[in-house]
This record gives structure tokens, sequence and C-alpha cells, in this order.
């Protein structure tokens, strides 16, 4: 049987197979939990890696793209430097844009550490230049010892320092977020192994009969294997379902950047969980299929 | 049909059944008989493979038992209608799903064999339980529905282990009339019984063999049965 046949047999199910097995009780309820209980975690864990994906790139990309100078002269000595480093940045091959921050832009970025009212004017405060590099970038160290013989009071920051373990944290969030998802399709199969298995070991007596009028054991694991991958299905449909209500629920950040409030799904990720189902019913299937075989090679 | 060569069987280490040497003729009649314990179900179990014989062969419709495969012996099954002492029925399906259950299991449609199964109830004197679910019938209606459920697939062979086991006289010659009219339709029939009042009551209806099991060994009965 091809696969496609073998799902659309798996969908279709033959009613005559399904009513030979018992109901298997407490095994099946306890598949449609687990398989709901993960369904709701995986929809989580994907959501945390795709927000720790977002992050990562956000800040990757501002890591690579953006960059400042830090000009610390005396008074009279200021304007004539951060004219020089402009000129420099000017004639640097990778600088898309450079412009000296106002004296508002500057206040308003030492507030939040001064509270209001501060005395900008009063201050040996240093000029900040705002650098912007082409996708390509520029050459950091050749533009340090440019400023060096230019400007002696430039200082360039390309934010590297903080935002360098920033981004390699993210990055191992987001495989973290997918090394979950693999435990958490593992921890499922497990599960559902045990409870086909328990089912199969509890039918054994229905097995020997359905053997002894003549049952090859691929029917029999067949009725077993469609109802466990049902109610995985089911199961994580309802626990998919309430994972995407509670994602749905938590705050938004907007166009921000920031992680907690930013873990709701944005544009096609909405579609990403609908493939959570067929997951668990493919883990399943799987599950049951081996845990049958097993069961049914020990029973002579 | 079924071939016995030289066949034994052992359990723990312990010989039950040695130098089983027997050869069923298509249409032919035979009944097993020997006290309790003597091994006439592990003969049958040896006869459907549910057993593999520890030493010696078994063929099963010209194929060695010991080279079957497990879809191989449930092919040869339903060549082959077995009584159960116990009947082993499904107890949540009905005394109808029960009998046609070797129909669905071979991928038949049921539904197909409704007038059959109406029919076969009907001869088993069924026909009004055909609803009720196994734990509902008495012991002589267990042994019917489960004759019925061997007859369903129309099988060469008919092995049934004490079917009159737990029914009273009339019952057990209402059973021993459905064999024999099992067998003059042409099918092979092999009855494991310790009730020797049955044999010899059945010697008016069909011509048998009686087979003997005693110390292990199978011997042809004398006249005296």
């Amino acid at each position: 049987m091809t696969p496609p046949a073998r799902i659309a047999a798996l969908v279709m199910g033959d009613p005559q197979a399904d009513r030979v097995v018992p109901p298997t009780g407490w095994p099946a309820r306890l598949t449609v939990f687990t398989a709901g209980a993960m369904a709701f975690l995986a929809v989580f864990a994907l959501a945390l890696s795709l927000a720790a994906g977002r992050v990562a790139d956000i800040w990757a990309d501002a890591l690579a793209r953006t960059a400042t100078i830090r000009v610390s002269a005396p008074t009279d000595e200021l304007a004539l430097q951060t004219r020089a480093v402009l000129e420099v940045l000017g004639q640097t091959p990778g600088v898309a844009s450079a412009r000296a921050l106002t004296a508002e832009e500057q206040r308003d970025l030492l507030e939040p550490w001064f509270g209001d009212g501060l005395p900008l004017d009063d201050l040996p405060i240093p000029q900040l230049v705002e650098v912007t590099a082409t996708d390509e970038g520029y050459d950091a160290e050749g533009l340090r010892q440019r400023l060096t013989a230019e400007a002696p009071g430039a200082v360039l920051d390309d934010h590297g320092r903080w935002r360098r373990p920033l981004v390699a944290a993210a990055s191992r969030l987001r495989l973290m977020g997918w090394a979950a998802l693999l435990l958490i399709l593992g921890a499922t199969a497990a599960m559902i192994a045990l409870a086909a298995g328990s089912a199969l070991a509890a039918n054994e007596q229905v097995i020997r009969t359905l053997r002894l009028v003549g049952a090859k054991d691929g029917y029999i694991a067949q009725a077993f294997i469609r109802r466990f991958t049902l109610r995985a299905l089911g199961g994580a449909v309802i626990g998919m379902a309430l994972g995407m209500a509670a994602v749905a629920l938590m705050p938004g950040a907007g166009a921000g950047e920031g992680f907690l409030t930013g873990i709701r799904f944005r544009g096609f990720e909405w579609f990403l969980p609908l493939a959570i189902p067929a997951l668990a019913a493919l883990v399943g299937y799987l599950a049951t299929r081996a845990a049958a075989r097993d069961t049914l090679r020990g029973m002579r | 049909m079924i071939e016995l060569r030289e066949a034994g069987y052992s359990f723990g280490g312990e010989p039950l059944l040695g130098g089983l040497a027997l050869t069923l003729a298509p249409g032919s009649f035979h009944f097993l008989t020997g006290p309790s314990g003597a091994g006439k179900t592990t003969l049958l179990r040896l006869c459907y493979a549910d057993l593999l014989p520890t030493v010696g062969e078994i063929e099963l419709f010209g194929q060695s038992t010991a080279t079957m495969s497990r879809d191989d012996i449930s092919g040869a099954r339903q060549r082959i209608g077995v009584v159960h002492q116990d009947c082993q029925f499904l107890d949540h399906l009905s005394v109808t799903d029960n009998i046609a259950l070797p129909l669905a299991v071979s991928g038949r449609d049921v539904d197909a064999h409704r007038e059959n199964l109406r029919e076969l109830l009907a001869w088993v004197g069924l026909g009004p339980r055909a609803d009720a679910l196994p734990p509902e019938l008495s012991g002589g209606e267990r042994q019917r529905a489960a004759l019925a459920r061997a007859v369903i697939m129309d099988p060469d062979l008919i092995l049934a282990d004490e079917p009159t086991g737990n029914v009273d006289w009339e019952m057990s010659m209402r059973l021993l009339t459905l064999l024999a009219e099992l067998n003059r339709m042409g099918k092979t029939i092999l009855v494991a019984t310790h009730d020797l009042g049955l044999i010899r009551a059945a010697k008016a209806q069909v011509s048998a063999r009686v087979l003997r099991i005693a110390g292990g060994q199978l011997q042809l009965a004398g006249a005296d049965l």
C-alpha cells in the first residue's frame, strides 16, 4: 500500500475493524490528555523559539548596521573635531549615513539617568555621532585608525561589546526552543507507546480470539493504531487551540524588539502551530505501530 | 489436509506428547479421546498451529507449521473452524457479530453475508438470541454459537475441543447432529472429547475413527468403544 493510500485507509478506517477491539478505557483517555498537554507546550515552545529568533535577527542586524562615535574634546575644539569625524565618515566606504545628534536628542538619552532639567550647556558632554552602515559594512579597525589621526578625541563604539553576547543568547534560546519541541515530541511518543502497549496487553484475550479466527497481526495492529492515532490527533487539536489562544492573549510589543512582550506569533507564523496536530498524529501512529509490533511479536 | 509425522510436544522440558503420527484426510471424521489432562487440547492446538511441535513435524495444508509465518498461520486458520473449549468470544459484541468475526477479520463485507448469518443462526437454533451478548448465553447456546462461528467461513476442517463439555445430553446430541451434518457436506472433522457416550451415539450417524491418547501416545481405540 502506498503512503497516501495508507493515510487514506487510516483516516477512513474500517468500521468492522474498529468494533472488534473493545473500548480501551484509561489508556485512550491518557493519550488524549498527553497529546493535548504536549501540543499546548509545543505551541509555547514554538512561540518562544520564533520570538527568540526574531530578537536575535533584530539585534544582529542592529549590531551589523549601527555604531556610535563619541567625540570628547575641549568645548572650543568640539565642533571642529565633530566636523572632521563627519568628513572622515563621508569618505569611508560602507558608511551609509552619519549625523551628529542634536542637543535635544542627547538630553533625551541622558534624562533617564540624570532626570529632567539637566543643565546640558554647562556640562562637558561629549558629542555623539550616529553611524549607519551599508549592507556590506565598513572596516571598523581602519576607521578607528583614521579617526585617531583626524580627530584624536573620537572613539568608535560599534556596540559589539554588549550586543554580541545578547545575540548569542537569543540564538541559543531559539535552538533551545526547537530542542524543547523535539523533546516534547519524544515524550509524546513515549507516553503514547506506553498507553498503547498497556492497551494491547490488557486485551491479550481479545487478541488471542482474533488470531483464533484468522486475524492477521497487521489487522489487529491497525485497529489499535487507528484508535491511538485519532486520539493523539484529537488531543493535539484541543491542546493547540488552547495554546494559540493563550499566546494570542499575551501582551504584544508593537514594532519593538522586546522579548517577553513580543512572544505572540506574527503574520504567517500563526499558521505554523497547525502542523503540531499533524505531527502529534504522526508520532501517535509511529509509536503505536512500534508498540503493537513489539507486543504482538511477544504474544505467540 | 493435516499430517503429523512423529510429532511431539514438551513443556518445561517434560514431554507431554510424543511419536504422534496421524493423517486427517479430506472428508474424514475423527474422535480424539482420553482422560482429562492426557493432551487432547494440546494435540488440537498443534493442529491449528497455536503450538509448534518440539520434535517431528506437522504439515498443515501442505506446509510445515515450523516454517509458517504468523500471516501464513492466520491464512491457514481462515480455512479451519475451531470450536474452542471455552468458546472464546468477544464479550462486547453481539452473538451475530461474534459469529461474523472470521468474515470481518478476513476483510469480507459482513453486511453482504447478513442472509447467510440469519440462516446459520437458525441452523444452530440461535435465531432469537442474535442480538444477545455472550455473557447472556447458556453453556449450550455458547457452544452452538462457537460452532456457527467455526463454519461461517465454509472451512475445510473443523476442530472441536470438548464441544459438549458444558451442555446436557439433549444439547450434546443436537451438537453431534450438526457436526455429522457438516461431515456429510464434506467437511473434515476432529472432535476431542472425554465423553465416550457421545462417541457411541455418533456411530449411528457417522463413520468415525476413534483415537485415544494414553501416556502421551496416540493410539487407535479398540472395538470396546
